[in-house]
């Protein structure tokens, strides 16, 4: 199977929904957790994963901090916004209803 | 909150990148700590410059951005020439600070609405008719029982308001000794309640008060009054005012910012109309009649009715007025009852101020603003010179991509940096000269008082200025700067006259401007040093003038009596008393009847004066004596030449005889003096005679004198320093005389001319400002047009041109755009000068020297200017020139 980032439009999906489960993430972990919890299927590129981050923060979905790792490095970490909670629901359910209709085009096309 | 971080972002774009830097580095690092080979995961990753990129312009508000960039070049810019930068901050600093501090000595005086409701609904009556010397006459007094009348007979549809000036007048608070001055204006008692006016303490008048005259004897103190006299004691209410013989109690204080209707003069205390005692008086007008419109009333419709109920019952009055017309010619009552009515709007209040300083004000707007577009022209061919020397980078920048909009952003922001850094200091130069002005308005012992606060209305003003400025500075070198073609310009080869044809248009500009300041400017001078230079005809040296009053009235034998003990007084030369001082604000008609027969159209003017006035004044008899201490009037009376010639043409007048009006007693001129002027600089000598200061009535009983000036010549230089001795002198008398005012004749003819004085220094200030303005702008158009035509200079020279056709090709067509300019200049000065006509004192736009001495200065000007210019076009070396290209 190939590894596809046909991600089109639905990696904030994504990284809403990660970060709803799984609050504080840097950007790797946010990476990471998409590809472990996709079973390696889906793939954030890793270059387009940070304007993604920072266009959801300006639209203030989603809050970021600089924290201080173990390492001594400072790490940014982000966080879900009430705005993004809600922003996640309307995306969720505009997913189910595509997902939906393309599966009905699927079966009886 | 998001658009504050964008835009604090674009402050901070150089630390917004490191951060961003440092997420993508730790991203890597925490690949790489994975487990992940290092070039793998750098690879994975991909640029990392278009990931910050992306992440940065998601990040910043990128309009925001680019026009700190433009700022910043900008600056550099301006820093770069720093010279010509600081010439052009401070010259539109001047232009914008002269500007605003004359808006904002216009709006206080002209526009500003008064702070009452419904200020727009405020009308003024006044009333029009030809004066008694053939011109047309506008008035706005009027008597009170006329007031009554067309109160009552408009009152369903208006209401009338009637308001006195705010006379400056002697008051007392406790004992008799403690007199001040203070404006007090009789009002009548709806004036607070249809202003909807607010006390700060106690009441205000009501219209109860109106009710009979004598009856409400009640005072209002205005804010500012009280705050600057009683230090906002609110023990003020209660406390007793002594007016006159009246005496008032303290009922109120207004609301802060309200100082009457008379811009210019606040009012500081409020009295009822009815506690005047002129309010029964037919034939006394004194006070303003305002009209306001009921609610619901429509003005525009409404106005011209009310206009003509008004005149119907003004014109019945008259004609029932039996005081009125005691002793005057029918056709001076018809010339009376035909006068007609006019309303005219008064929400920015009413004063005399108004219309004595309206022209001057315009005027000196006018100035300024010339001023500042010759700043701006200056300014502006600065920018273009510096926008064409830049047209090579201006291509560089079209050609890697840059649009159009971008660039001329790019020069518009210089422009705006330099009108904001202009503006500041203006708004300084502003804050500091409109009150400087207005204290120059009126006599200094009585100031011109006017709000001048920095509002919206003042900041709007300033904001749309340097919209202006930096739009007439900016947009036409940033469009050209922007059509530049890049091919051509690299290669050197753009059209090098366009930007000089515009920078020689701009000169014909600013001469234009320049005359018509200069020739305002002149007509101004001209016109104080011949009102100063106006021969007097009297002495005004060493005179200390004491305007005294007698408060229930005195003999003239006690005046006499207090002019011999002045006279024995150390310092004292000699005493003489005059009804009023020569040149004070006191002027009093008279009647002429010669032979029993009616009075003649002209009116003569009057003065009582003592023996020996004229000596004690200087001035020279022409023939006859003068009066002696046993003279009365009426009986001898002094006359002046125009009288003579008025009146007695072709006669010796001594021995002959007049009345003052028909079936009056006569007098016997007694002596003929030279003509002075008596009430106004400005106007031409009239007919004068003077009556002895014992006055009897019709059965020769001494009448009463309540008010005199004692004319005193000291042997100081500085009469006033006696003006105290004097004055406890003829207080410790206990005669009933009291000074009120202490002057002295030189002042009073420096108030003559307090206005031509003003007019003429700021015109002066602003000529010469607008003159080094156009002679330095004149200048660095010839220089910049001589280094960019030092190729064809040094090519006529290496083929022999002599040095005098360089010259004329370097400054041929400087010098016709200064002809332009200048028969502009003359055109709009003509039309200026005659909006101004009436600020002129014997000159006339049309005098020949009047357009010569601008003229003059500007040729002078000009070759002063283009002088170093031609001198480096001169001295360019063909060789030099010639290898270089």
């Amino acid at each position: 199977m190939p590894k596809t980032d046909a991600l089109q439009g639905s990696l904030d999906l994504l990284v809403l929904k990660i970060l709803s489960r799984r609050p504080q993430l840097h950007g790797y972990a946010i990476m990471a957790a998409i590809a472990n919890t996709s079973g390696e299927v889906l793939r954030a590129e890793e270059g387009s994963l940070y304007p993604a981050l920072h266009r959801m923060e300006e639209a203030g979905w989603i809050r970021a901090e600089w924290i201080k790792k173990d390492t001594g490095r400072r790490a940014r970490i982000y966080e879900l916004t009430a705005a993004g909670k809600k922003q996640l629901g309307m995306e969720e359910s505009r997913w189910q209803s595509v997902s939906l209709a393309i599966n009905r085009v699927l079966r009886e096309a | 909150m998001s658009l504050w971080s964008r835009i604090s972002n674009a402050v901070q774009g150089e630390r917004l990148n490191r951060e961003i830097d440092e997420e993508l580095q730790s991203h890597v690092e925490e690949a790489i700590a994975s487990g992940r080979d290092p070039r793998e995961a750098h690879h994975a990753f991909g640029s990392t410059l278009r990931a910050r990129e992306a992440s940065h312009s998601v990040r910043v508000a990128g309009w925001l951005e680019s026009l700190l960039a433009d700022v910043r070049f900008g600056w550099r810019q301006l820093c770069r020439n720093k010279v010509t930068s600081v010439a052009a901050v401070l010259s539109l600093a001047l232009g914008i600070g002269s500007c605003v501090a004359a808006f904002r000595l216009i709006d206080a005086l002209l526009w500003r609405p008064l702070p009452i409701s419904n200020s727009g609904d405020l009308y003024v009556l006044s009333h029009k008719e030809t004066g008694f010397d053939g011109k047309p006459l506008e008035d706005d007094h009027w008597a009170t029982p006329d007031f009554n009348l067309m109160r009552d007979a408009v009152k369903d549809q208006a209401d009338l308001i009637a308001i006195s000036e705010a006379e400056r007048t002697d008051i007392t608070w406790s004992t008799d000794d403690d007199v001040e001055k203070a404006h007090v204006a009789y009002v009548s008692g709806n004036m607070f309640p249809l202003f909807g006016l607010e006390p700060e303490l106690g009441r205000l008048l009501v219209t109860a008060d109106d009710r009979a005259p004598g009856a409400a004897p009640y005072a209002v103190l205005s804010w500012d009054y009280w705050n600057h006299r009683f230090g906002r004691d609110p023990r003020v209410l209660g406390r007793p005012l002594h007016v006159g013989d009246q005496n008032f109690q303290i009922i109120g204080v207004g609301p802060r910012d309200f100082t009457g209707v008379e811009k210019g003069t606040v009012s500081d205390i409020f009295l009822p109309l009815s506690m005047n005692r002129a309010v029964t008086e037919e034939s006394m007008p004194w006070h303003r009649i305002f009209l306001m419109v009921k609610p619901g009333v429509n003005p525009a419709t409404a106005l011209e009715p009310l206009r003509q109920h008004l005149s119907a019952v003004n014109r019945a009055f008259g004609s029932a007025c039996s005081t009125c017309f005691r002793g005057e010619t029918q056709a001076d009552i018809n010339r009376y009852l035909n006068q007609k009515l006019v309303l005219s709007p008064a929400g920015a209040g009413i004063s005399a101020l108004q219309k004595e300083y309206r022209r001057l004000l315009v005027v000196l707007g006018l100035l300024a603003g010339l001023v500042l577009l010759i700043a701006c022209v200056n300014v502006g061919n600065m920018m273009t010179a510096q926008a064409a020397a830049r047209s090579q980078e201006m291509a560089l920048r079209i050609s890697i991509g840059a649009g159009r909009r971008r660039l001329v952003q790019l020069i518009l922001s210089q422009s705006a940096l330099l009108a904001l850094l202009a503006s500041v200091l203006g708004a300084l130069f502003a804050a500091w000269s409109a009150p400087f002005v207005l204290s120059l308005i009126n006599p200094p012992d009585n100031p011109a008082r006017l709000a001048l606060s920095a509002d919206w209305r003042v900041l709007l003003f300033g904001f749309g200025l340097i919209v202006l400025i930096v739009l007439l500075l900016g947009l036409l070198p940033a469009l050209r700067a922007s059509a530049v073609r890049p091919v051509v310009a690299l290669k050197g080869g753009e059209d090098p006259y366009s930007p000089r044809r515009l920078m020689r248009g701009a000169i014909a500009l600013q001469v234009a401007f320049c005359f018509l300041t200069l020739f305002l400017s002149s007509l101004f001078v001209v016109s104080f040093q011949r009102l100063q230079n106006r021969p007097l005809g009297f002495s005004t040296d060493r005179l200390l003038l004491l305007e005294t009053v007698a408060g229930k009235g005195q003999s003239s034998v006690v005046w006499s009596q207090t002019a011999e003990a002045l006279r024995a007084a150390p310092g004292v030369d000699s005493v003489a008393i005059s009804g009023w001082p020569l040149l004070g604000r006191i002027r009093i008609n008279s009647d002429v009847s010669i032979n029993g027969a009616p009075p003649s159209p002209t009116p003569a003017f009057f003065l009582n004066v003592s023996p020996g006035w004229f000596s004690t004044m200087k001035i020279p008899l022409v023939s006859g004596r003068d009066l002696r201490p046993e003279d009365a009037s009426p009986g001898a009376v002094i006359v002046n030449e125009t009288f003579v010639k008025t009146y007695f043409p072709g006669q010796d007048p001594i021995g002959h005889t007049f009345a003052r009006g028909t079936n009056q007693p006569l007098n016997t001129i007694v002596g003929v003096t030279r003509d002075v002027p008596d009430h106004d600089l400005r106007e031409p000598n009239l007919a004068v005679f003077y009556v002895p200061i014992n006055e009897v009535d019709d059965k020769s009983a001494p009448k009463t004198v309540d008010f005199a000036t004692f004319v005193i010549h000291t042997d100081t230089r500085n009469p006033l320093a006696l003006a105290d001795s004097l004055r406890q002198l003829i207080a410790q008398r206990h005669n009933g005389l009291r000074v009120s005012n202490v002057t002295t004749q030189l002042d009073l003819v420096r108030d003559q001319t307090i206005r031509e004085r003003l007019i003429a220094m700021l015109a002066a200030f602003f000529a010469a400002v607008a003159l080094l303005l156009a002679g330095i702008g004149l200048y660095a158009v010839l220089n910049y047009s001589v280094l960019q035509r030092r190729r064809e200079i040094g090519i006529r020279m290496a083929m022999g041109s002599p040095r005098a056709s360089i010259v004329r090709v370097v400054t041929l067509d400087v010098f016709v755009m200064i002809a332009l300019g200048g028969c502009t200049g003359v055109a709009l000065g003509f039309g200026a000068a005659r909006y101004v006509q009436s600020l002129f004192y014997q000159v006339k736009a049309t005098d020949a020297d009047m357009i010569a001495l601008p003229t003059c200065a500007i040729l002078l000007t000009a070759l002063v200017a283009t002088f170093p210019a031609v001198l480096r076009a001169l001295r360019t070396d063909p060789t030099e020139i010639l290898r270089a290209e």
